[in-house]
C-alpha cells in the first residue's frame, strides 16, 4: 500500500539517538538510476557530501528529509521512515536550498521567516518572539518589514537559513549553501554552520568548509566511493577528479 | 520593481484591523459615487490625505508615487468630461478617483500582506464546504506578490544576456528568445519552490488554525 500525502500519518515515536539510517537505498528518475545500494548510518554532528555535478549528491540530500522518497530501500530519521512519516521527518530535518530565491515564499522578511512556524501551528505571540530572535541572530533585525526581493544575495541566504532554523529542527541539511555567494558571505554562512548545535549535513563544492567536519562522503555515479575523515576523503575526491 | 508597498510606522492606522480598513475603503467608494458633488469629492480627498500623511505618518513620496501612476488616466478623464460634460463634473470625477486611488494606497501602505491575506482567507472560509482550503488561496496570493518581482528580474537577466551577445529582445524573435528560456527557468524554479514549501511544512495542516495574525518582529 502506498502512502499518500493527504493520508493521516501513523503515530510513530522518534528516537533521537538513532540518527539517520539508509538501508538498501537506490533511487532512479524514470529509467535513469541516480543512487544505488546505499547502506549508511549517519550519526556524526558534521557530515559533508562532495561529488561532481550530476553525481547524485543533491538527490542524496533530498532523501534525508523526505523530499525524495527512494524507489528502493528505506531512509529512517530517528527511527521515522521518510515514506510513512514524512511530515514528522520534515519537522526534524530542516533543508536549506542552494538558491534562496526559490526558498523565500513570502513578500517580506518577517513574514517569510514565520512561514514554517505557521505551518507548525505555533501561536502568534510565540511566533513573533521566535522570528525576532532568528532575524536578530542572523543580522536581519533591521529588515523585518523589508521586501525580501530587495535583500542582497547574502541576506537572502541568511533569511533562508533563518526561515529553517526558526523551526528548531534537530538536524539541518544544506544543499550547496555557499555556491551563489561572494567570499565574505560564504565565510559568514560557514561560521553559522560551525556554530549550529544541530547535526549538520552539507553538500558542497567548497572543500575547505569540510576541514573540521567529522565525516565526509564522496559520491560518484550514484555510489558512495569514499567514506572517511575529511583529509583522506578530500584527497580521494581530488584524485578521482584529476583522473578524468 | 517592487510590489511590497507596506511602510512600517507606529500609528493607529497601522494597528487597525485589515478588515476594518478594507470596509472603510469600500464605504468611502460608496459615498463618493452615491453623492457626486464637488464638496464631497474634495472632502474625501482631503480626508484621505489627512489619514495617510497625518494619522498614518506615511511619506508624501509613497502617495505621490501612486498618484503619478494614474496621472495620465486622470488627465484624460478630466479632458473628456470637460469637453463632453462640464468642468464641475470633470473635477468631481477626477477628485473622487484620486481619493480612491490614494485611499487604496493608504490601506496597502499600512497593512502587512499577511493581514490582507488573512482577510481573504476569512472571506474564502465558506468555500471550505466545497473542499477549498482558504489557507492555500492566501498562500497563492502571497507567493504571487513575492515572485512577480523575481520573475521580472529573471526576464531582465535573460534580456541582458542576449544583449551581451548582440541579440535583441525586439520583435517576434526577441519574444521567443526571451519567453522560452524564461519558461524553462520558471518550470525549474517552480519545482524547487514546491520542494521548499514541502520542506517547510506546507503540507501540514496546523491544528485549528484560525485567522492568521500579522507577523511582526516582536
Amino acid at each position: 500500500m502506498r502512502f499518500r500525502r493527504s493520508d493521516p500519518e501513523p503515530e510513530a515515536v522518534a528516537d533521537p539517538t538513532r540518527g539517520i539510517e539508509l538501508r538498501g537505498v537506490s533511487h532512479r528518475y524514470d529509467d535513469r538510476p541516480v543512487l544505488a545500494d546505499l547502506d549508511l548510518h549517519l550519526t556524526e554532528p558534521r557530515i559533508g557530501i562532495v561529488g561532481a555535478n550530476g553525481s547524485g549528491k543533491s538527490t542524496f540530500a533530498r532523501l534525508l528529509n523526505g523530499l525524495v522518497v527512494p524507489t528502493d530501500g528505506r531512509v529512517l530519521v530517528d527511527g521515522l521512515d521518510t515514506r510513512t512519516s514524512v511530515r514528522a521527518v520534515r519537522r526534524r530535518v530542516g533543508f536549506v536550498f542552494q538558491d534562496p530565491d526559490a526558498q523565500i515564499v513570502h513578500p517580506t522578511v518577517a513574514e517569510d521567516a514565520a512561514y514554517g512556524l505557521e505551518n507548525q501551528g505555533v501561536p502568534a505571540p510565540e511566533r513573533a518572539v521566535r522570528v525576532t530572535e532568528a532575524l536578530a541572530r542572523y543580522g536581519l533585525d533591521g529588515h523585518a518589514d523589508h521586501p525580501a526581493h530587495l535583500l542582497s544575495g547574502g541576506q537572502k541566504q541568511l533569511l533562508a537559513i533563518a526561515g529553517v532554523l526558526v523551526m528548531r529542527p534537530a538536524r539541518v541539511v544544506f544543499d550547496e549553501p555557499t555556491t551563489l555567494l561572494d567570499l565574505i558571505n560564504a565565510r559568514r554562512i560557514v561560521r553559522i554552520i560551525d556554530d549550529l548545535e544541530q547535526q549538520v549535513v552539507v553538500v558542497t563544492h567548497q572543500l575547505d568548509l569540510l576541514a573540521a567536519f567529522d565525516r565526509v562522503l564522496v559520491i560518484d555515479g550514484g555510489r558512495v566511493v569514499e567514506d572517511a575523515a575529511p583529509r583522506p576523503a578530500i584527497a580521494a575526491y581530488r584524485a578521482l577528479m584529476e583522473g578524468r | 520593481m517592487t510590489l511590497a508597498l507596506y511602510v512600517a510606522r507606529q500609528s493607529a492606522v497601522h494597528r487597525m484591523p485589515a478588515g476594518a480598513k478594507l470596509l472603510a475603503l469600500a464605504l468611502l467608494a460608496v459615498v463618493l459615487f452615491a453623492v457626486p458633488t464637488l464638496p464631497v469629492a474634495a472632502a474625501g480627498l482631503l480626508g484621505v490625505l489627512a489619514v495617510g500623511l497625518g494619522a498614518a505618518r506615511l511619506p508624501v513620496a509613497s502617495l505621490a508615487r501612486q498618484a503619478r501612476t494614474v496621472r495620465w488616466w486622470l488627465a484624460g478623464l478630466f479632458v473628456f468630461h470637460a469637453l463632453f460634460s462640464d468642468l464641475p463634473t470633470a473635477a468631481v470625477t477626477v477628485l473622487r478617483l484620486l481619493a480612491l486611488v490614494l485611499a487604496a494606497a493608504v490601506v496597502t501602505a499600512t497593512t502587512r500582506v499577511t493581514e490582507m491575506v488573512a482577510v481573504i482567507e476569512w472571506l474564502c472560509a465558506p468555500l471550505r464546504v466545497f473542499g477549498v482550503r482558504p489557507a492555500r488561496i492566501g498562500l497563492v496570493i502571497a507567493m504571487a506578490l513575492r515572485f512577480i518581482p523575481v520573475l521580472a528580474e529573471r526576464a531582465d537577466r535573460i534580456r541582458e544576456a542576449q544583449a551581451a551577445r548582440g541579440g535583441s529582445a525586439r520583435g517576434l524573435r526577441g519574444v521567443r528568445t526571451t519567453v522560452t528560456p524564461l519558461l524553462v527557468q520558471l518550470l525549474q524554479m517552480a519545482h524547487t519552490i514546491s520542494e521548499a514549501l514541502d520542506a517547510r511544512g506546507a503540507d501540514d495542516e496546523p491544528p485549528a488554525r484560525g485567522r492568521r495574525s500579522p507577523v511582526t518582529a516582536a
